[in-house]
C-alpha cells in the first residue's frame, strides 16, 4: 500500500507542470495566447528576448473566436500573460468578459485615434486588414468566367459551389464577413445566405483551412477558386512564390460593402504574475520593428504609421476605397444573435 | 490477544465499511457531485430555462434520437448476418476475423475518426488514387453513421450470437419436420427466441451512438449538432454556459432512461432457453448457397474493419499534399517526415512542445488514473463485496458517472474549479472518474469469489487482517486488478471529451493533438495527425495483447 502511494505521489509529481519552474535563475518566461495564423520573425522576437533576457512562448490554440472563448473560460486560471488576436469584432466579449487588465503603453501617442476602440487601453490595437474575397485569376480565365464584382453577383448560378467562407461561430474572419453583408442587407442578410447556401457556398471553420486546403490559389490547390480572406493575400502569394512572378495570381473583388475591415488588438490578461515583462512586450509590438514585420508575416497593416511597407505590398496588397461599416456599439450589441441566426440558415 | 480479537469483533462492521467508502465516497463527492451539482444550479437557473433554449434543446435531442436510431438500424444490419455466420459457420480464419470485428470498440474514437479520415476523407488515400471519384464523405451524416456501424456490430455479434449459437438446434429440427420452411423456421422459432437479445444489444448499441462525441465532431463537424456535440460548442465556440448545462441534464435523464429500460431487458432475457453447447450448431458451409454467403460475407466483413484500420498507418508513410503554404515542388509518395517531425519543436507549429511530448503526457496522465482509480476502486469494491443496506443505496450512486457523458464532466470541472484548473491533477481526475465504474465492476465479483473459509483459517492461525489480505486476497485478485488496471489504462489514454475540454494547450494528450492536427491545413499537419493515431492505435492494441499475455500463466492460479 505504501509503494502504491508513493508511486502514485512519484507519477503526480512527473506530470506536474515544467512551466512553474521559471521562476528559478534561467530567463523569464512570457506566454502570448493566440491564434493559429499568428507568426512573426524569428529575429524580431530574438531581439526582443536579448533585450530583456526573457523567452518569449507562442501558445496558439485555434482561430480568434476559440482563443478568446478559451481565455474567457479560463480566466481564474490564466493560460497566459498576454492575448493576442482579439479583434473588433470580438472585442465586446472580451471586454464585457473582463479578461484584460488596462495598460496605457507610452506608444498609444503615436497610434492614430480610430483604431482605438476602448477608450480605457485595455485592449490595444496592433494591426489591421481588410477582409475581402479573393479569387484564382487562373481559374476564372481558364474558365472563361467573368469575376464577379459585387456581393449580388455570387449568387449567380455561374459561381455555384465556386466560394469558401469561415464559420463566424469560430473564425473572426468568417465572421467579419458575415458583418459586411450584414451591413450592405441588413436584418435581411438571412435571406442573402439562404440565397448564398442554395448556390452551394462552402463553409470551413477557420480561415487556415479555407485558405490553404480548399483555396485553389494557394499551395492546397483545393476545389474552391474564391475564398473569404484578406486584401493583402495577393501580395502573400508573390512574395511566398517559389519562382518570382510577374503579378500576382490572385487579385480581391473590391465591390460595394465586400471587404470589411478588421483590427486586432493585444491585452495584457489580468492576474498575470508577470505584470511588467507583458508591458514591455505590449510597448514591443506597437513599436517600429515589430510593426514592420507584421506585414510580411501576417499580411496585415501596421496600425503605427512610423511603419514602412515593403515593396511587394504597396504594388499587389489590394486596399478596398471604402469597407462596408458597422459602429462597435451595434456589433457588441447583436453579434451573437446574428451569429446564431447565420448557423440556423447555413449549417442546419 | 483476547483483547485485540474482541475489539476487531466490535470495530468490523460499522467503522470498518465507513472506512471502506470514505476515500472513494469524497472523491466523487468532489469530482463528481460537486460539479454535478453546479450543472443543475446552472440549469435551474429562470434565464436558462428561456423558451429559446428549450426549443434548441429539443431540436438537438430530436437529431440526437435520428442519428441513433439509424446508426443502431444500420449496425444490426450488418451485425444480424454477422452474428449467424459466426454462430453457425465454420471456417477458415473465423477467430481471427471474430478478434477483428472486436478491435474498434476498444479504439479511441480519434483512431477511429483519423482511420476513416485516412481512408475515405478528402485528403485520404481513396480520394488521392482517384481524384475524379470525389465524392463527399467527412461533413456527411453518412460519416457518422458509417463510423458508429463499425464501432459497435461486435455488440450485436456477440449478444445475439451468443443467444444464436446456444439455441437448442432440436427445435428448429422439430419445426421442419412438422413441416415448416426454412422463412417460417425463422420467423416464428427463432426470432421470437431471439427477440430478447437483439432488442438488449440494439439498446446499448443506441446508448453508445447517443453518447457518441469524437467520431461526430472530427467527422461530422458542428454542422451535426447532437447533444454531446451541441454542449462542446456551448462550451468552447459559441459561448453560452447554461445552455450547455441544460443540453448535459437532459442527456444525463436520457442515458439513464435508456440504461434503466437495458437492465430490465436483460435480467429478463436471460431465463429464456436452456443454453446448450455452442459447439453442436456449428458446421462448415455445405451447399453452394451456404458456401457463397459465407466466403462473401467473411470478405465484407473483413475488408469493412480492416481498411480503415489499415490507411491509417499507410497514410501516415504518405505525402500526397503540399504543406500548409508551401508554393514550390512537392516531393510526393513515402516519407518518415511526419514521424521524424513528431520529436521537433518549432515555433509557429501548432504546439509549442515537441509533439511527440503528448505520448508522454498521456502515457503519464494514464498512470495516474490507473492508481487512482485502483486506490478509490479497492474499498468500494471489497465493501460492494458483500453488500448490506448501506451499499445498496450507494452502488448507483458510485455507477452515476458512467451516465454523464465525458463533455458534461468537463463542463462540470470548468464551471466548478476555477482557479483550479491550472492544475495537471485535473485530467486523471476526470478520467478516474471515467474509469472508475469499470474497476469497481471488475474487481467487485473478483473479490465476493474468495472463498470466506480462506479468510478465517488465515485469521484464526493467528494472521493480521493486513496479512489476510495480502496473502489470500491479493493473488486471487491479480488478475481482475490486472484487467481493472489495463480498462483504467486504455480509457485513459483515448479518452477525448472531457480532456478536450480541460486539458491545458501546453500539456496536450494524444487524442487532443490528434485533433488539433486534423483540424489544420496542410500535409506535414494531416501527417502528423496519421502518425499520432498510428501511435495511439499501436499503443491500445499492445496494452490489450500484454494484459492477454499476463492473463494465461495467471488464470493457472484460481
Amino acid at each position: 500500500m505504501k509503494h502504491t502511494l508513493l508511486l502514485l505521489l512519484l507519477i503526480l509529481a512527473a506530470c506536474s507542470p515544467q512551466g512553474t519552474a521559471t521562476q528559478s535563475a534561467g530567463p523569464q518566461t512570457l506566454t502570448l495566447m493566440t491564434h493559429d495564423s499568428f507568426s512573426v520573425s524569428e529575429e524580431v522576437v530574438k531581439s526582443f528576448e536579448e533585450a530583456n533576457h526573457a523567452k518569449v512562448v507562442f501558445l496558439q490554440s485555434g482561430d480568434a473566436g476559440a482563443v478568446l472563448n478559451k481565455a474567457v473560460l479560463t480566466k481564474d486560471a490564466p493560460l497566459a500573460d498576454l492575448l493576442f488576436g482579439v479583434d473588433n469584432t470580438f472585442l465586446s466579449r472580451a471586454l464585457e468578459a473582463d479578461i484584460f487588465e488596462p495598460y496605457e503603453s507610452p506608444r498609444l501617442n503615436e497610434i492614430p485615434d480610430p483604431f482605438k476602440l476602448d477608450g480605457s487601453n485595455r485592449a490595444l490595437p496592433v494591426d489591421y486588414g481588410d477582409v475581402c474575397i479573393n479569387y484564382d485569376k487562373a481559374y476564372f480565365s481558364d474558365h472563361d468566367l467573368a469575376i464577379p464584382q459585387s456581393l449580388e453577383d455570387l449568387t449567380k448560378p455561374e459561381y455555384a459551389g465556386l466560394l469558401v467562407a469561415e464559420n463566424p461561430a469560430t473564425s473572426s474572419t468568417g465572421l467579419a464577413f458575415l458583418l459586411a453583408t450584414v451591413a450592405h442587407y441588413g436584418d435581411s442578410f438571412t435571406e442573402y445566405w439562404q440565397a448564398l447556401k442554395d448556390n452551394d457556398v462552402v463553409v470551413v471553420d477557420g480561415w487556415e483551412t479555407a485558405y490553404y486546403t480548399n483555396f485553389s490559389g494557394s499551395s492546397g490547390r483545393g476545389p474552391q477558386p474564391m475564398v473569404v480572406s484578406y486584401g493583402s493575400s495577393p501580395a502573400a502569394e508573390v512574395i511566398f512564390a517559389e519562382k518570382p512572378l510577374d503579378d500576382a495570381p490572385t487579385a480581391s473583388i473590391l465591390g460595394p460593402d465586400t471587404c470589411f475591415r478588421q483590427i486586432e488588438f493585444v491585452g495584457i490578461l489580468k492576474g498575470t504574475p508577470s505584470r511588467a515583462l507583458a508591458e514591455k512586450f505590449v510597448d514591443f509590438m506597437l513599436d517600429k520593428q515589430f510593426q514592420e514585420d507584421v506585414t510580411l508575416q501576417m499580411f496585415v497593416y501596421p496600425v503605427n504609421p512610423r511603419a514602412a511597407l515593403p515593396d511587394e505590398f504597396t504594388k499587389y496588397a489590394q486596399a478596398p476605397e471604402q469597407t462596408a461599416a458597422l459602429s462597435p456599439e451595434e456589433i457588441a450589441a447583436h453579434r451573437d444573435q446574428w451569429i446564431q441566426a447565420w448557423t440556423e440558415v447555413v449549417l442546419k | 490477544m483476547e483483547n485485540i480479537k474482541k475489539l476487531r469483533v466490535f470495530v468490523s462492521p460499522w467503522l470498518v465499511r465507513i472506512g471502506l467508502w470514505l476515500i472513494p465516497l469524497s472523491f466523487l463527492l468532489v469530482a463528481f457531485f460537486y460539479p454535478l451539482s453546479r450543472i443543475f444550479a446552472l440549469t435551474l437557473d429562470p434565464r436558462t430555462l428561456t423558451s429559446e433554449n428549450l426549443l434548441l434543446a429539443s431540436e438537438v435531442l430530436l437529431f440526437t434520437f435520428y442519428q441513433a436510431a439509424l446508426s443502431t438500424l444500420l449496425t444490426l444490419l450488418l451485425g444480424l448476418p454477422s452474428a449467424y455466420l459466426f454462430a453457425r459457420y465454420d471456417f477458415r480464419g473465423k477467430s481471427l476475423l471474430r478478434a477483428l470485428t472486436a478491435v474498434p470498440f476498444m479504439l479511441p474514437t480519434v483512431v477511429v475518426a483519423a482511420g476513416f479520415s485516412a481512408l475515405l476523407g478528402p485528403r485520404g488515400l481513396i480520394h488521392s488514387l482517384f481524384p475524379f471519384s470525389s465524392f463527399p464523405f467527412i461533413g456527411t451524416l453518412w460519416a457518422i453513421l458509417i463510423a458508429h456501424v463499425f464501432y459497435n456490430t461486435t455488440i450485436i455479434i456477440r449478444v445475439v450470437g451468443n443467444a444464436l449459437s446456444s439455441l437448442d438446434p432440436k427445435l428448429e429440427a422439430a419445426a421442419r419436420s412438422l413441416g415448416a420452411d426454412s422463412l417460417r423456421v425463422w420467423r416464428n422459432v427463432i426470432l421470437p427466441i431471439l427477440r430478447p437479445s437483439i432488442l438488449a444489444s440494439s439498446l446499448l448499441v443506441f446508448l453508445f451512438d447517443f453518447t457518441s462525441f469524437g467520431v461526430i465532431l472530427l467527422l461530422g463537424g458542428s454542422r451535426f449538432g447532437t447533444l454531446e456535440v451541441e454542449i462542446y460548442l456551448r462550451v468552447l465556440r459559441l459561448p453560452n454556459l447554461p445552455l450547455a448545462a441544460l443540453l448535459s441534464v437532459i442527456q444525463l435523464i436520457c442515458t439513464l432512461v435508456i440504461s434503466l429500460i437495458y437492465t430490465r431487458i436483460v435480467t429478463r432475457a436471460t431465463v429464456q432457453t436452456a443454453p446448450r453447447s455452442a459447439e453442436s450448431n456449428i458446421r462448415k458451409p455445405k451447399t453452394l448457397r451456404e458456401k457463397i454467403f459465407t466466403t462473401a460475407f467473411a470478405f465484407l466483413l473483413s475488408s469493412f474493419f480492416l481498411l480503415p484500420l489499415s490507411s491509417l498507418p499507410l497514410r501516415s508513410f504518405f505525402r500526397l499534399e503540399a504543406d500548409r503554404g508551401q508554393r514550390g515542388e512537392v516531393l510526393y509518395g513515402f516519407t518518415t517526415d511526419y514521424y521524424r517531425e513528431l520529436f521537433i519543436n518549432r515555433r509557429g507549429s501548432v504546439f509549442y512542445v515537441p509533439p511527440i511530448r503528448a505520448t508522454a503526457n498521456s502515457l503519464g496522465y494514464a498512470g495516474a488514473t490507473v492508481m487512482l482509480s485502483l486506490l478509490l476502486g479497492f474499498p468500494a469494491a471489497l465493501a460492494l463485496a458483500k453488500p448490506t443496506r448501506l451499499e445498496r443505496i450507494l452502488d448507483p450512486l458510485i455507477m452515476l458517472p458512467l451516465g454523464s457523458s465525458a463533455v458534461m464532466l468537463g463542463l462540470g470541472f470548468i464551471i466548478s474549479f476555477g482557479a483550479w484548473l491550472t492544475s495537471p491533477l485535473l485530467v486523471p481526475f476526470a478520467h478516474t472518474l471515467v474509469a472508475l465504474p469499470f474497476v469497481i465492476r471488475t474487481l467487485q465479483p473478483a473479490i465476493a469469489s474468495i472463498p470466506e473459509r480462506l479468510r478465517q483459517a488465515a485469521a484464526s492461525l493467528g494472521a493480521s487482517p493486513l496479512e489476510v489480505w495480502k496473502n489470500i486476497d491479493l493473488p486471487i485478485l491479480r488478475r481482475a486488478t490486472l484487467a481493472a488496471a489495463t480498462f483504467a489504462f486504455t480509457i485513459s489514454l483515448g479518452e477525448f471529451g472531457a480532456t478536450l475540454l480541460i486539458s491545458r494547450p501546453e500539456y496536450p494528450t494524444i487524442p487532443v493533438a490528434i485533433e488539433r492536427f486534423l483540424s489544420q491545413p496542410g500535409g506535414l499537419n494531416y501527417g502528423q495527425a496519421m502518425a499520432m493515431a498510428t501511435l495511439l492505435m499501436l499503443l491500445t492494441l499492445a496494452s490489450i495483447l500484454l494484459i492477454e499475455k499476463f492473463r494465461i500463466p495467471g488464470s493457472g492460479e484460481f
